[in-house]
């Protein structure tokens, strides 16, 4: 068949997903690039008072300490878990995965909920904790910092854990028998063989989880209470309160570069089909 | 089992052993946690609940409010399932059909939505829909979602369409039928649980919005996720708990059935 037909045919298939994207995403992209850069004029005084103001710097600060937090954390229980995952026959192995799926079907705001129940004053985790007597006085763990990064780990592990998963079953079990039979033990062999071949997966997982925390919203501010403001909570305020889309356009300009940078290095080392792919 | 061929000793595998189960705890048991709160007597948050009643679910399906947010949420969702999922079919095909620069492109444009925190889609689409007057109408929030639904479909769709022989559709052309027919006589029906899933996908990632429907919607327009999303800052109301369990089997009942018509493709 003639190639340029089928370009124009190409194209034409292409179009209504396009028109979407460009109206409905691009354009009011750009049109907030250029109202951050409006100030009675050409001015460059919105991305000034990020620097000239503590609050963003602290906001910011938080929302790195936050996010970082996630992904430690997220990686500590996500590694061991795709690990043993790993040695499971192919029966438990699909329960596991659909143990991991059901968190990622369950809505956003429901897990949230979950967590307000979990962590309040006498939650359950409170109340566990003291009747093993191993706290005298409730924790504080909501409306703080600690709320907000237990939430995100929970909503979150599901982003590292399906890739790190798919990039470990990939991993060559010859490789090992013969790092073994040459006599390495189980330590060197992991350490030396096993765990070099999961980084890809670990680095696109880990990078995943990092940038869906620093654009976060619904979460830290049901569990994280006034006190706890990441970027995403600063923009919202910014026109909710103060009708400041200048600053809310700079901030979010700030945090499109941040999140774009990220992707654009995860994507050395995943496709991100892949990874939403899994949904 | 496998796990022979792991490297582990018997003291590691007993500490591995704990560690991926209490994983698997730690992801699935705080969502369940709802049910039993689901059926509280209580107005307060204990647990566990110190007697068992339905007043939530009766609170929820006999409260005005809750059931037209609910009826929007359906709405919008069912909308957003049927535009998007022609949508995200056609430009799977499209990509798939040949690989060139600017396929590759548009591919990359139409993935965008799943990178942008909602926060500046919200903003954004915002800040547009307040010029044409769009915001806290139904159009507006399901025009949003659709756009934010499009990837979800292609790439589910696409999975399906790489599993499968485009030789048979030229097979039918050669044949003598045009392409369109080839395609939903052919193609469509052998990728049909790929594009299932995906609008499935598309239905779900519509009814779970919460960001952008916070912002684009409000009052008779308010989604389900808003009025929830708003019912928990201010106070949080135990109805919530009864919503949550139901949402909890809806989507639990959506995600295995996407996953299953995905596996029949």
């Amino acid at each position: 068949m003639a190639s340029e037909h089928s370009a124009g045919r190409q194209a034409l298939l292409l179009l209504p997903g396009l028109l979407f994207i460009g109206l409905l995403l691009l354009l009011p992209l750009l049109w907030l690039l250029a109202l951050s850069f409006y100030d009675n004029g050409l001015s460059l005084a919105h991305y000034a008072r990020l620097i000239e103001d503590p609050s963003y710097y602290k906001s910011f600060l938080l929302t790195f300490e936050i996010a970082g937090t996630v992904t430690v954390v997220a990686t500590l229980i996500g590694y061991p878990l795709c690990y043993w995952m790993l040695g499971l026959s192919p029966f438990w192995q699909r329960i596991a995965v659909i143990c991991v799926l059901i968190p990622f079907w369950t809505s956003l705001l429901v897990r949230t909920y979950a967590w307000l129940v979990l962590l309040q004053r006498r939650g359950l985790v409170n109340s566990g904790l003291q009747s093993l007597g191993l706290i005298e006085e409730p924790l504080a763990l909501m409306y703080n910092a600690t709320g907000t990064s237990i939430g995100m780990t929970h909503i979150l592990l599901p982003f590292l854990v399906l890739p790190l998963f798919a990039n470990m079953q990939t991993i060559d079990r010859d490789l090992l028998k013969a790092a073994a039979a040459l006599g390495g033990s189980p330590g060197f062999v992991f350490w030396r063989v096993f765990f070099p071949l999961s980084l890809p997966g670990l680095t696109a997982g880990a990078l995943l989880v990092f940038v869906l925390s620093i654009g976060y919203y619904v979460t830290p501010q049901l569990l994280g209470g006034g006190s706890t403001v990441m970027i995403g909570q600063i923009i919202q305020r910014n026109i909710e309160l103060f009708s400041s889309w200048g600053a809310a356009s700079a901030v979010s300009m700030v945090l499109l570069l941040m999140v774009m940078a990220v992707f654009l290095l995860m994507s050395r080392y995943l496709s991100l089909d892949r990874v939403f792919g899994a949904r | 089992m496998q796990a022979s061929h792991l490297p582990t000793t018997t003291a590691s595998r007993l500490a591995l052993t704990l560690a991926g189960v209490a994983g698997l705890i730690f992801l699935v048991l705080p969502i369940f946690i709802v049910v039993p709160m689901s059926f509280s007597a209580s107005r307060f948050l204990a647990f566990p609940p110190p007697a068992w009643s339905v007043r939530w679910y009766h609170e929820y399906f006999t409260s005005a409010e809750w059931m037209l947010a609910t009826g929007v949420s359906l709405q919008v969702a069912a909308a957003t399932c049927l535009i998007a999922t022609p949508i995200g079919v056609a430009a799977a095909y499209a990509v798939n059909i040949r690989k060139t620069r600017a396929s590759e492109i548009a591919y990359a444009l139409l993935m965008v939505p799943l990178m942008i925190p909602h926060i500046i889609v919200a903003v954004g689409v915002f800040f547009l829909f307040a010029r044409i007057r769009l915001n806290n109408t139904l159009t507006g929030i399901i025009l949003a979602h659709t756009m934010l639904a499009i990837p979800f479909v292609l790439i589910t769709t696409l999975s399906g369409l790489q599993g499968f022989d485009m030789n048979q559709e030229r097979a039918a052309q050669s044949l003598g039928v045009n392409r369109l027919t080839a395609f939903l006589k052919v193609t469509a029906p052998q990728i049909k649980g790929s594009i299932i899933a995906g609008a499935l996908f598309a239905f779900i990632s519509s009814l779970d919005e919460v960001v952008v429907s916070l912002f684009l919607s409000g009052g008779p327009t308010s989604t389900l996720p808003k009025r929830m999303f708003v019912a928990l800052r201010d106070e949080v109301d135990p109805t919530i708990a009864a919503i949550s369990s139901l949402l909890i089997f809806a989507s639990l009942g959506i995600g295995l059935g996407a996953v299953v018509a995905s596996r029949k493709s």
